[in-house]
């Protein structure tokens, strides 16, 4: 396994200035612990079949996103590279979230489920 | 990654390539957007066929999630590998991660049977078309990348893949994570959030 990996080229220094270190393998397996927790954690809530949806399904909705964040923010390395492919890609996210918010609002789903 | 396997030089200073991966997940987001929508509207109109409540095998599942998720990881880890030149490691990461992916697609293949044989076809009812072709979709993603995954092992193995191509393995990395990063989604609101049952 690696320590640091440390990007100086010259082309590098002109770059974004969060595009220059990446984390070390180490550092790769300590993010996996945290989603393989998270992801039991999930799956932990399939059992507890006393707690309303009004809860479970804020709580689930929550450790998704975190996944989510700590893959993208870590593993492909939006945290650390360049601002304008996170813009590319949020850019995205957040076309697709609002049309299909409207698309399932337009039919009614947030009232019938 | 950074840009010191850049052979050409850019308006941005970034890799035109990697730009490009970028802008192809987020048109993607659209695509997977629409499709768990749809699912989201029909989930409830299982006619008389089996309800989402009823079939899934949440245990079973959960499994199969938890190994494409570790397949993040290999893919991360294949990456890092190639990076410090260590292009042995680079294969091994490589071969794991499509293992890993093969595992996943099997294991859909036996869900999607096991389906089949309890009465759950792709034309049952609305919420069976629209589960299959989400999850039939992702599927095929996961297919397209395992190949991927194997042609840069093949290039590795003979001696074509190096450190100065590290964009290469990192491109094929972005779109193993995206969708790794959707089945994150799928697996929480189609599985884990409470379906309806019959």
């Amino acid at each position: 396994m690696s320590t640091e990996t440390e990007h100086t080229t010259e082309s590098d220094k002109s770059d974004d200035e969060h595009s220059h270190e990446h984390p070390s393998d180490k550092k790769y397996f300590q993010i996996a612990g945290i989603l393989a927790v998270l992801t039991a954690l999930e799956v932990a809530t399939y059992w507890l079949e006393s707690v309303p949806g009004e809860i479970l399904i804020p709580v689930l909705m929550i450790m998704m996103v975190v996944k989510f964040f700590y893959v993208a923010a870590w593993f492909m390395h939006l945290r650390f590279d360049n601002s304008l492919f996170m813009k590319f890609f949020v850019s995205g996210l957040i076309l697709a979230s609002v049309v299909y918010a409207i698309f399932l609002t337009v039919f009614e789903f947030w009232h019938k489920g | 990654m950074t840009n010191q396997t850049h052979s050409e030089e850019t308006t941005t200073g970034l890799s035109h390539n990697k730009l490009g991966m970028w802008v192809f997940l987020g048109s993607e987001c659209l695509l997977f957007g629409a499709l768990i929508s749809t699912y989201l509207l029909y989930r409830g109109r299982f006619a008389d066929g089996p309800a989402p409540g009823d079939i899934f095998d949440i245990p079973f599942t959960s499994v199969s999630s938890f190994v494409l998720l570790m397949s993040s990881l290999t893919m991360v880890l294949a990456l890092s590998a190639l990076q410090r030149g260590d292009e042995r490691n680079n294969r091994l990461w490589l071969l794991t991660t499509a293992l890993l992916g093969a595992v996943f697609v099997g294991g859909q293949v036996y869900e999607f049977t096991t389906f089949l044989r309890e009465g759950l076809g792709y034309t049952t009812s609305p919420f069976s078309s629209a589960f299959f072709t989400l999850t039939g979709f992702h599927g095929v993603h996961v297919s397209l990348g395992v190949i991927f995954l194997m042609s840069l092992y093949v290039s590795s193995a003979r001696g074509n893949l190096h450190k100065e191509r590290a964009e290469t393995v990192e491109l094929i990395g972005l779109y193993w994570h995206f969708v790794d990063i959707v089945w994150i989604f799928i697996f929480t609101v189609i599985y884990l959030v409470p379906s309806p049952t019959s």
